[in-house]
């Protein structure tokens, strides 16, 4: 039999060599899975990892790689924080949601005026709108104890339901002949989030997640702000000890994801997504999360995982159309990951020892 | 009876129906958590359920069957988070998100062209004569087998945490894992057979979605059920009548808002369709406001990993 030994730090190689060995291990049973659905499994992952960066289609799929990693980035950078400190923001697909909504509600009022300040108020006022989302749990856990896991999510279905009564009522395009969706930001330059080079996906969202991973890195290692965060998450006694403010703390954390998520969101709907719809949310929010377990919490780790899960999306498709691999496969396949990623874990923080037999 | 262009008797009739799948996996996580294992993974193992249930109901014809294979399913799925959770010591918070992607994943996978077929029908019991009855006969005596089992299971429940030595022990290793297992308990089997109790329940829930209330099989069609589930334990303080009454109350909200929409209020749609959640959000807050007496009935070691070093 085997015993666990808890290891006084953990482990700096298995810190880093788990993700790298969960990925293998969701290849190798998800490979399986495909297996077993009769689909060629060494074609699927193919299919998933290595076409759309060096197949036939691969120019076209590129591009589209920093499309998707860019709010998976942002977004897992901000709730990365809040993780480290045991502050648990779920709900960051509604924080999304309500920032798209903040900011396409700028450009649609000032439509069809054309100034080169619409795009600046649009990202402040999508990343406020996220902000405010994500101040309304953690004001309710400061004032009165309430979990935030919990209530982050439910806001999460009413900022659905928000989304679709703006695409229904207030945002809906006049002259779309009754379709619901507001207009179409692509086609109203001042608020077209267009790609800083073309045909390279590096939109200004992709250039925003760049920035936050360095500047979450030096908040991180470098800042009083990122102490305070690693402490309370390690030693919430010593934290308080130590004078750390843990209200202060929650609502920077929910605040600042809910506006982090605010941006991908404002930078989606005036960019890829064009805009506002009911299906206009696809569940970054969400994927998010297990991008900022795979990146490790860290700012780096997280620039990869993200790139890495937006390669799993992009994939998808691919395999959808190789080897006709449904959808749903793709989210199985991720949920997958961060199981396993979970798992392995433990090699991070514990000793695996052979029990000695006691005579 | 009717109030507002509402029949109050078949309000109260579709809230039950409406509350069940809520009332099944609230009931079960309840006793999970009363085991100290926070399982966030509830919505995951519903619908797991609800795709394990609806597939062997489908291709069995029977429902019973259908209700049995939800169990297990939502059982595997507990038994996993709890290998995790457990052996493996993960974080249970993480686990728990993790358990429900995997299992929205997983179920849209497995659910691939079951689109659009109508499941066998769940038996009502047979009241005779007694159905007919008015206002009586619709709310007590007008339902399927699985009401029935969801309310004889709360008791049930109830019965076996204040009266049973297994619910002692099961508290025991909730509040203080360390005293339990100096005392002897087996703390991790005791928390893995809560675990999947729990996800047993759960998986019932979820085929009631699927097999009764809905009844089809849409992708995600749990919609946020799971985590209403948990919002009610936390409002039930961890009582097994309160989960009754938080679920009933939910599945009232429920309904009446969807009698709204039919009846054409001048209220936007969506408004009345975020209300559950937003109302689940007033009690959330309304509960934790009134501070210690809440909190002090949470398990003490929820949340808290255990393990054993001697």
């Amino acid at each position: 039999m085997f015993r666990l030994e808890k290891r006084p730090e953990p482990s700096r190689l298995w810190t880093w060599g788990t993700p790298v060995l969960a990925v293998v291990a969701t290849m190798i049973v998800g490979g399986l899975l495909f297996a077993a659905m009769g689909k060629d499994p060494l074609l699927a992952i193919r299919a998933i990892f290595w076409d759309p960066l060096f197949g036939p289609n691969a120019s076209y799929f590129r591009p589209q790689l920093l499309v998707k990693a860019g709010p998976l980035i942002l977004i897992a950078i901000g709730l990365s924080f809040g993780f480290r400190a045991a502050i648990w923001n779920i709900g960051a697909e509604g924080q999304y949601i309500i920032g798209a909504l903040a900011g396409a509600g700028v450009a649609l009022a000032a439509y069809p005026a054309e100034n080169p300040l619409i795009f600046p108020a649009m990202v402040v006022a999508g990343a406020l709108g996220g902000f405010l989302w994500g101040l309304i749990p953690a004001l309710l856990r400061v004032r009165f104890g309430t979990n935030e896991i919990l209530v982050s999510l439910m806001l999460v279905y009413v900022a659905e339901n928000i989304l679709s009564y703006m695409a229904h009522g207030p945002m809906k395009n006049p002259q779309g002949y009754g379709f619901p969706g507001s207009r179409n930001l692509q086609q109203y330059p001042s608020a077209h989030n267009a790609e800083v080079i073309a045909g390279t996906g590096l939109h200004w969202g992709v250039l925003t997640a760049l920035a936050a991973v360095v500047l979450g890195y030096v908040l991180l290692n470098r800042h009083l702000f990122g102490f305070q965060i690693r402490v309370a998450g390690q030693a919430p006694r010593a934290a308080r000890f130590a004078g750390i403010n843990p209200n202060r703390l929650a609502a920077l954390c929910l605040g600042g994801s809910g506006a982090l998520a605010g941006l991908a969101g404002i930078f989606e709907v005036s960019g890829p997504g064009g805009q506002i719809t009911d299906a206009f949310n696809v569940g970054y929010g969400f994927t998010a999360i297990i991008v900022a377990f795979l990146g490790r919490l860290h700012p780096f780790g997280i620039l990869l995982a993200g790139l890495l899960m937006a390669l799993t999306y992009i994939g998808g498709e691919t395999a959808q159309l190789v080897v006709g691999l449904p959808a749903a496969a793709i989210q199985a396949f991720q949920g997958m990951l961060l199981f396993f990623l979970l798992a392995f874990d433990l090699l991070t923080h514990y000793r695996i020892r052979r029990r000695r037999i006691t005579a | 009876m009717t109030l507002g262009g509402i029949d109050i008797v078949m309000l109260i009739a579709s809230m039950m129906v409406a509350a069940t799948p809520i009332l099944l996996a609230a009931t079960g996580e309840m006793v999970a958590e009363k085991s100290g294992v926070l399982n966030l993974g509830v919505e995951g193992m519903m619908i797991m359920g609800a795709i394990g249930g609806f597939a062997a109901a489908v291709a069995t014809g029977s429902p019973v069957i259908g209700f049995l294979a939800a169990a297990v399913a939502g059982a595997v799925m507990a038994l996993l988070f709890a290998f995790l959770t457990l052996r493996l010591l993960s974080n249970q918070v993480a686990t728990g998100l993790a358990l429900t992607l995997f299992g929205l994943g997983l179920s849209a996978l497995l659910g691939q062209g079951m689109q659009g077929i109508k499941p066998p029908a769940t038996m009502k019991l047979p009241f005779g004569p007694l159905t007919d009855l008015p206002v009586l006969g619709p709310i007590v005596f007008g339902h399927d087998w699985v009401v029935y089992l969801s309310l004889a299971l709360v008791m049930a429940v109830r019965w076996f945490l204040r009266h049973a030595r297994g619910g002692l022990i099961l508290r025991a290793v909730g509040e203080n894992p360390e005293a339990a297992h100096a005392l002897g308990y087996p703390v991790v089997r005791v928390r893995m057979m809560a675990l999947a109790f729990g996800g047993a329940l759960a998986g019932l829930g979820g085929a009631y979605l699927s097999l009764v209330r809905v009844p089809q099989w849409t992708e995600g069609m749990t919609a946020g059920a799971g985590w209403i589930a948990l919002a009610i334990v936390v409002f039930a303080s961890w009582k097994a009548e309160r989960v009754l009454l938080g679920a009933y109350l939910f599945g009232g909200i429920t309904v009446l808002q969807l009698r709204l929409q039919a009846a054409g209020v001048a209220i936007p749609v969506q408004i009345l369709s975020a209300a559950p959640y937003l109302i689940t959000i007033l009690v959330l807050v309304v509960m934790s406001a009134r501070g210690g007496r809440a909190a002090l009935a949470a398990p003490a070691a929820l949340g808290r990993p255990f393990h054993a070093t001697r």
